[in-house]
């Protein structure tokens, strides 16, 4: 398997959205690597011919009665939003500038 | 010399506790009482608690004394005190997960497995410490600093779950709630000698708890006796519509299993795969006198093999890190916890980034960007995919295995309780302490651990696993009562007991 270098752990760390500082780039990028190789040995087994397991215990379409129920108390989730303006969530500018 | 709160009520189990409370011969106000007093008189050193609801906690206590003394039929555990994992929502009560990220927040709803707490009586008196997002087998990936084992207060109590296997190591409450996604409530168990159950998947509803892996997490009972943890079993499982993975079947009758604690004829397999060198001398001598035990009381052990068992932590963590770094996508800032660097000029984006670099400790960051990279384009194939397959082929052993056996016993963990500090730095050290349980969360069996005793090189409890196969929890109650009570008359006391007071 490929070793995983400290570009390809910048890169990871701007698609999780994780602002990683430079030790921490560093640091992780040997750790990630050493967990990479080891779990690698997953594809020893795994033959073409065995489905995938998902989920263990098989389900779908799972229904249950539609039943009115009252939502989530607006005060208490106001309470724990970390800025709330107008009765609304507050959050920073989504588009950029141009 | 044992202080006044220890002696008497706190080093009661829960069913001699209800069993007193619903007679009358003890009020579950003085019940509650007596356990607030012990946490806090222990808990600066064991932190086993991250929040203390003394008030709510004596309110429900009282509630229960006045339905009982209005003749109001009461549950079997109520007016029990119980200790909850902080990842279990709790409507108006700060819950963490160990985060920096949820500091502070206060979930507007309950759980269902609090819900049912509440209905039952059962009196809650806080949450309790544990790996950030249950992502460790240590305690130490709290955010909020370690938990101590009350064995030994340098060692670590186990993880995720420490909090609560601490809490019941240290007679702050008799009951805990547990979560285990790959051993965090059966490793703890065995660290601190104590019992904790994962149930089969799907058979304790997952509303409210906070996730982890949703293919993988699982709450259950943790406990001092196989009995006390069977009769919380029965509190809190069954069906849920509000969890569409909840199973719509009848609750096995844990219950009765424990009453019955009869293993004769029962056909019992040792797993090949999880024995042998990697497990610490003493660990492996108490197994296999535990084994022996089994034998004497009637049951047929046979060794079984189940080759995949040595593929499962591979699998396990690409799975877990693959779901993980999905569902903890919803901490970015925007509609609850910590929010960094939202200045009015910032995109969302940034602040986002800069929030989840500032919330999240170092094993939650390595975890999102393992799963990120499994899950990326490129890469699913070898390893999200085939880390899939491993879960099938994990799945067949164990199917295979329950076709000779009634159930699969293994030690717990590998080794007992190791040092603070020792491997928080070096995360496949840690990894490995979940060898023995990771198997059963991906199959999605039952499982318990129960306490056989302390290894002699170092004085630590021993834990032995039992596994079943899905919706057949009862055995492990059967088989773990059946144990529990043999090792009760050898000893003449619960392993707890034999715990250095504080």
């Amino acid at each position: 398997m490929t070793s995983i270098t400290r570009a390809e752990v910048e890169h990871l760390a701007r698609l999780a959205r994780l602002q990683l500082d430079p030790d921490e780039l560093d640091h992780y990028a040997g750790q990630l690597d050493v967990i990479l190789q080891s779990v690698a040995r997953v594809s020893e087994v795994a033959a073409d011919d065995i489905p995938p397991t998902s989920h263990p215990v098989p389900m779908q379409n799972v229904f249950r009665e539609d039943v009115a129920r009252p939502g989530l108390p607006r005060a208490e989730v106001a309470a724990g939003a970390p800025a709330w303006e107008d009765d609304r969530f507050r959050v920073p500018r989504i588009l950029d500038e141009e | 010399m044992p202080s006044p709160s220890e002696a008497g009520l706190i080093r009661q189990g829960a069913s001699v506790l209800a069993h007193a409370i619903a007679a009358g011969e003890v009020s579950a106000e003085e019940v509650t009482r007596a356990h607030l007093d012990r946490i806090a008189e222990v808990d600066d050193r064991v932190h086993a608690f991250l929040e203390v609801v003394g008030e709510s906690a004596l309110a429900s206590a009282v509630e229960v004394d006045r339905a009982r003394a209005s003749g109001e039929q009461l549950g079997p555990l109520a007016g029990v005190p119980i200790a909850v994992k902080d990842v279990m929502a709790m409507r108006g009560v700060p819950t963490t997960c160990g985060s920096r990220i949820l500091e502070g927040w206060r979930p507007p709803y309950d759980a269902t497995v609090v819900e049912r707490l509440r209905a039952a009586g059962v009196v809650i008196l806080g949450k309790t410490n544990m790996d950030e997002f249950a992502m460790g087998s240590s305690t130490e990936h709290s955010a909020y600093g370690p938990t101590r084992n009350p064995w030994d207060l340098e060692r670590i109590p186990g993880g995720s779950g420490g909090g609560s296997a601490a809490a019941l190591a240290s007679f702050e409450a008799p009951l805990a709630i547990g979560t285990d996604t790959g051993g965090s409530i059966r490793q703890p168990a065995a660290v601190t000698g104590t019992v904790g159950v994962k149930p089969t998947y799907g058979g304790v509803s997952r509303y409210g708890l906070v996730a982890l892996a949703s293919s993988l997490d699982q709450a259950g009972p943790c406990a001092r006796s196989v009995i006390d943890a069977a009769l919380l079993h029965s509190v809190i499982a069954g069906h849920d519509p509000r969890d569409s993975t909840s199973i719509d079947a009848p609750v096995p009758d844990v219950v009765a299993a424990a009453r019955r604690a009869d293993v004769r004829g029962l056909r019992i397999g040792l797993v090949r795969e999880l024995t042998g060198d990697g497990y610490q001398a003493g660990v492996s001598q108490r197994f296999a006198e535990a084994v022996a035990i089994l034998e004497g009381l009637g049951a047929q052990v046979v060794e079984v093999s189940c080759p995949h068992f040595d593929y499962a932590l591979g699998a396990y963590y690409l799975i877990l890190p693959a779901e993980a770094s999905s569902n903890l996508a919803r901490f970015d800032g925007m509609r609850y916890g910590l929010r960094v660097g939202d200045d009015g000029e910032r995109s969302v984006e940034d602040v986002m980034s800069l929030t989840r670099e500032a919330g999240f400790g170092a094993e939650v960051k390595r975890r999102i960007m393992i799963g990120t990279y499994a899950l990326s384009s490129g890469y699913y194939d070898a390893y999200y995919g085939q880390a899939q397959k491993v879960r099938t082929l994990i799945t067949r052993d164990f199917a295979a295995a329950f076709e000779q056996v009634d159930v699969l016993v293994s030690p717990t963990t590998p080794t007992t309780a190791f040092r603070i500090g020792e491997k928080v730095d070096d995360p496949l050290a840690m990894y490995l302490n979940d060898i023995a349980t990771i198997p059963v969360n991906l199959a999605g069996n039952a499982a318990m651990s129960l306490p056989i005793g302390l290894a002699p090189e170092d004085g630590l409890p021993v834990g032995l696993q039992i596994m079943a196969p899905p919706m057949a929890d009862d055995r492990l109650y059967l088989v773990g009562a059946a144990l529990e009570a043999a090792l009760l008359d050898r000893w003449g006391h619960l392993l707890i007991e034999e715990v250095p007071s504080l």
